[in-house]
This record gives structure tokens, sequence and C-alpha cells, in this order.
């Protein structure tokens, strides 16, 4: 909380202070104590990420991405690739990216264009493709990267490691976002690049599946980040309007904000029930936990955003000031609505769901 | 060697203290609790020597009601190994804790007992002493670094007196306090977190300990300190110095 406003104004992505966190047990909450993971439950990770991004949004979505990276590692991957790979990413000595997102393939993922193919006479892959938006993008050490190896679709996409030094792995210039300033975003581009076979993570053809089961996950963990970060923006309001007075009282004492902060709350705590009701249906691997997700994800981050700007609206004119820190926050919520499926897909996904449980 | 570290549950020193309406203390229902920080440099430097293979166990001790298991929960989240409540709801003073710490010492034998040279809730700073001298050990009070020499049966102490940096070596068994410098406590990692919740805390009754809890003293009233006043202007510097000796009488 101290550096968070520091990091977003100067675009400084806290690598040493992400070390540090790991070394307490959060850079691989849901990977094994084998490999250096803390061996939590998605209920555990709501609770625990909510709390980092009260403090500071961005850097903990961060985090929950490469914590997606490692629990897909650990889900998926042979048990020579969770020794191989995971303990240098649960410590964090190596940073993590999840890539899927395409210049022309967003929320029709399935189109994706990145190939994978085999030469004969060698198991290597070769990767040629562009990723764009990867969040942890030219900083991160380890991408995982979807990439179609067989038939058009879903069916025919695979999930692979790859290493940062690649040769043929390239980077775009550093996006300037709008929020998420403390986390690097570019585009990744793979020219020619040569993936051995043991970096294949799962089977030919599963990295589509491999893919929606992390992003199960993620979408949660997202949500989380939007509770926190609301929490955070509820409170400062409610002392900002505690002190402002106008009109010979302090504004708190009108009923319009004291309304306004009711609901400011509800819908906090609505989101923050969705989304441990979510968690709760994924460590416990219920059918209808994906349909969850979605829905935890699309309420929390479409009402916690709204909460953020409600805030801001609480504060007056001071709140359009860097100095107050609401701004911030809802230029790092803002984003929410839109990646690891925007809210539109995240109706498709429940739709999909309520529309299968009927037939 | 088996380190026993005494904790005490208080109000977190971030919260802004309120004193009930009635003057009869400040106000704790909902207010966050925390271990008392002394108490967790303590712990830390008992943590430091089983690392560096001084000691083989590190016990945590806490006296109260039920919600000391939170403070014992977190000093095992810290990496102590075990430890024991002394389960009671009387209130406790320095004398009865230093007489309940003296049972626990007789069955459970520590060679070195370590606590926080004061509670931030009443600065009694009398515990550590007041134990010491119930069992005829040596004592370091008001720690700033605590050094050991392998199979050696002394501890060497250095202490914040007044006058600057003393330096004491104790026979051991000791009773060491600990003071701010001593040591930056660890944050509880997430794995030990969640490991603590099976290490076991062992419970024992006053009764059990031959102790009989005796009200030694008597809180009469707890008041805020004074509010600053506004300042006033003098005339002259005589007026200065007539106010300086009589009103604030500080020459």
């Amino acid at each position: 909380m101290p550096f968070a406003a520091q990091w977003d104004e100067q675009k400084h992505f806290p690598v040493e202070v992400l070390r540090k966190a790991a070394g307490l047990g959060f850079g691989g909450l849901y990977c094994g104590h084998d490999v250096g993971g803390s061996g939590l439950s998605r209920a555990d990770g709501a609770v625990i990420f909510e709390a980092l991004a009260y403090a500071d949004v961005s850097t903990t979505a961060y985090l929950t991405i490469h914590n997606m990276c490692a629990s897909l590692i650990e889900r998926y991957g042979t048990e020579d690739q969770r020794q191989d790979f995971l303990r240098e990413l649960t410590s964090m000595d190596l940073l993590a990216s999840y890539c899927l997102t395409e210049p022309n393939s967003g929320s029709d993922a399935a189109s994706l264009q990145t190939t994978a193919r085999r030469q004969a006479g060698s198991t290597d892959y070769i990767l040629n493709g562009e990723k764009a938006f990867i969040s942890g993008g030219g900083a991160a050490d380890v991408y995982l990267v979807m990439a179609r190896t067989g038939e058009a679709g879903p069916k025919g996409i695979s999930c692979f490691y790859v290493d940062k030094d690649s040769k043929g792995l390239s980077f775009g210039r550093q996006e300037d976002k709008l929020g998420w300033r403390s986390q690097p975003t570019s585009s990744v581009i793979l020219d020619d690049v040569r993936v051995p076979e043991r970096c294949l993570i799962g089977k030919e053809g599963e990295g589509f599946t491999i893919a929606m089961s992390a992003l199960d996950g993620g979408r949660i963990n997202i949500a989380t980040c939007s509770v926190g970060g609301a929490q955070f923006c509820v409170d400062a309001a409610q002392g900002y309007v505690s002190t402002r007075k106008q009109f010979g009282k302090a504004i708190i004492d009108f009923q319009n904000t004291q309304f306004k902060l009711a609901d400011m709350l509800t819908k906090v705590q609505a989101s923050r029930c969705l989304v441990l009701n979510a968690a709760t249906a994924l460590d416990s691997k219920a059918p209808w936990a994906s349909a969850s997700a979605a829905m935890a994800k699309r309420f929390a981050t479409d009402e916690c955003y709204n909460v953020a700007n409600d805030a801001l609206q609480l504060h007056g004119g001071y709140g359009y000031l860097k100095d107050y820190a609401v701004e911030r926050y809802v230029r790092d919520l803002r984003v929410h609505t839109i990646l690891e499926g925007t809210n539109e897909i995240m109706r498709v996904v429940m739709a999909r769901h309520m529309i299968k449980s009927q037939a | 060697m088996k380190i026993m570290v005494a904790v005490k549950r208080v109000i977190d020193y971030a919260v802004k203290i309120r004193v009930k309406a009635d003057k009869s203390g400040v106000e704790t229902t909902n207010v966050k609790m925390a271990m008392n920080p002394f108490c967790e440099i303590a712990l830390e430097e008992a943590l430091r020597l089983r690392e560096a293979g001084h000691a083989k166990e590190v016990v945590v001790v806490s006296m109260g009601g039920p919600q000391c298991a939170e403070t014992l929960r977190t000093g095992l989240a810290m990496g102590a190994d075990r430890a024991i409540h002394v389960s009671t709801t009387e209130l406790l003073h320095p004398l009865t804790v230093a007489k309940l710490l003296r049972g626990l010492a007789e069955s459970e034998k520590p060679n070195m007992l370590l606590l926080g040279k004061q509670a931030i809730d009443d600065d009694a700073n009398q515990t550590g002493q007041m134990i010491a001298g119930l069992l005829h050990w040596p004592q370091g009070t008001f720690a700033s670094k605590v050094a050991m020499e392998k199979g050696s049966d002394s501890v060497v102490v250095e202490r914040e007196v007044d006058g600057g940096l003393e330096s004491l070596k104790l026979q051991l068994p000791a009773v060491i306090t600990a003071d701010l410098r001593l040591n930056q406590p660890r944050y509880a990692t997430l794995p030990n977190i969640m490991k603590a919740k099976k290490k076991p805390i062992s419970q024992v009754t006053p009764e059990q300990l031959g102790v009989k809890i005796s009200r030694d003293l008597e809180i009469v009233e707890v008041i805020e300190p004074p509010k600053r006043k506004a300042g006033v202007m003098v005339a002259s510097v005589d007026e200065l110095l007539d106010k300086l000796k009589n009103e604030a009488r500080v020459i």
C-alpha cells in the first residue's frame, strides 16, 4: 500500500517485492508443498487475494496470473514437469505469463492462429505466431503459449511452456495502459521458436481445455481483486464524506450519501459472496463450477467497478486528483470487465450451461 | 536446550485507543488484538537460536481466556514447536503471571525463558524481573543482542541501559527480556500458518500449577492524558520564566 501509487506513476513492476511475497508462500498458492507451494484451496485464495488487492489491485492481479500459470502446470503437468518447472515458479525466481489472446482472436479464443508444427525427424515443435495483451510480457521468464497443433477449432490447440530466452521469441513495445500500470503488458512474437517435446503441457489437442480450466480459477481471482479494490473504495469514500463539510454539516449526514454508501457496501458484499461461492464450487469440482466462476466474474467486476466510480463521485473534485487513491482504483478495476473473458462472454458461458442443464 | 517464550495478547499497536465511559479501563470489545510487539521480538530470537542450533525446542506460552489460542497460533505460525495455554478468566498482573510461569518452568524445565521487556497495554516492565527473582535465575533485561557459543552453558546479553550498552554473561538457565532493537520478527509464511493449525496447544489451569490467583493490584481509574491546551502569548521574559516555574513546573 505505501508504494502502489508510486509504482502506478512510474510504471514500475515490483519484482523484488513479488519475490518477497513468494518467500512467504504467495507464489504458488494452489501448488503442492513438495514443489514449494502452499497447498491452499480456491476459497483460501479468495480471501488472500482480496486482502492484497485492497492495497494494490494491479500488482495483486499479476500475482494471480502467475499463480494461475503455476496451478495449470500443477494440475496438467506430468510429475517430471511439476518437479522441473514448479519450484522456480513458486519461489518466483521465474515469473510466468499466460498467452492465449492474439491480435485476431480475443473472445473467439478457439480461432487462434499461432501454430506449433513438428518437422520430420524431430520431436521438437516449431512455434509461429503472435500473442497480444500479455500480462508480464517482456519481463516474465516463462510463457505458457496456446498454439495450434492440429485441426481448426478448440480441439486442435495445445499448451506449451516456452522459455524467455528461446531463439525467435521477441516482444512488442510495452503498452501504455489506463490502469494496471505496475504490470508490464506487451505482445509476444514467436518466429520459428523451437520448443522441445518435454515442454508440451498435457496432450496434443488438450490445450484449449487446459486454457479454459485455468481461466475458471483466473476469473475467480480477478473477481476477488475487484472485491478487494472496491472495499478500499467504500472505506475511503466513507472516510472522506465523514470529514468533508458542506451546508453546515458533514456530507455523510445527508441521507443520499448514506444510501449511496449502503448500496455500495451491498454490492461489494454480494460480489464477495458470489466469489466465495464460486471458489468453493471450484474446490469441490462441482459440474457448475465454470458457470459459477463466470457468474461471479461478471457480477463482481461490473458492480465493483461501479462502486469505485461511485466512490470517486463521493470524493467530489478531489476524487479526480491523483493525490487521492480512488482514481487509481477506478482505472485499475476498469479492465476487469474485459480480460480473462469479457463480461459478454461470461454471459455466453452461463447461458450455455443453463441451456445444457435444461436439455 | 529448550526455550520457553511467554507472549501476551494485547490491543494491536496501530489501534486508536478509547477509554471506557466508566473509566474502568480501555475499550476492548471488537477491537483488533495482536501479539505484543516485544513478545514477537522475544519469540523471533528464540526461533533464531533454534535455527542456529543452540536450541532444540521452542515452546510458546500465554495466559488468559480462550482467545489466547489466537495469539498462540500466531506463535506457532512463526515457527514455535508447541504451545501451552494457561487457562483463566481472571485479570492477571505481573506477579501472578510470574508465579504461573514459575509453575510452568518447574514442569517444563526450560534452559532459557524469553519475554518481551514489557507489554504495550500496561507498560509494567516487571514480569521478566519477577520470574527471575522467583526462580533465582540470572536475568538480562532490555536485550539488544543475544549471543551463544556452540555447546556453551552461558549466554552473553547486550543490554540497552541509560548510559549506553552493557554486556552481561549469564549462566543458564536464565531469563532474558527483549528490547526493540534485538531483531526484526519474521512474517509467518502461508504454509506455516496452515501447518500451525495442526500443532498442539496444551491446556493447563492455575490450580494445576499450584497458583492461587490473588488481586494484589486494584485499578482505581483509567483516564485519557490531558488534551493539549491552546498556547498563550506572554508579554515578557519574566512572565515566561514565571509560567515555566510555577505552572509548567519544569524549572
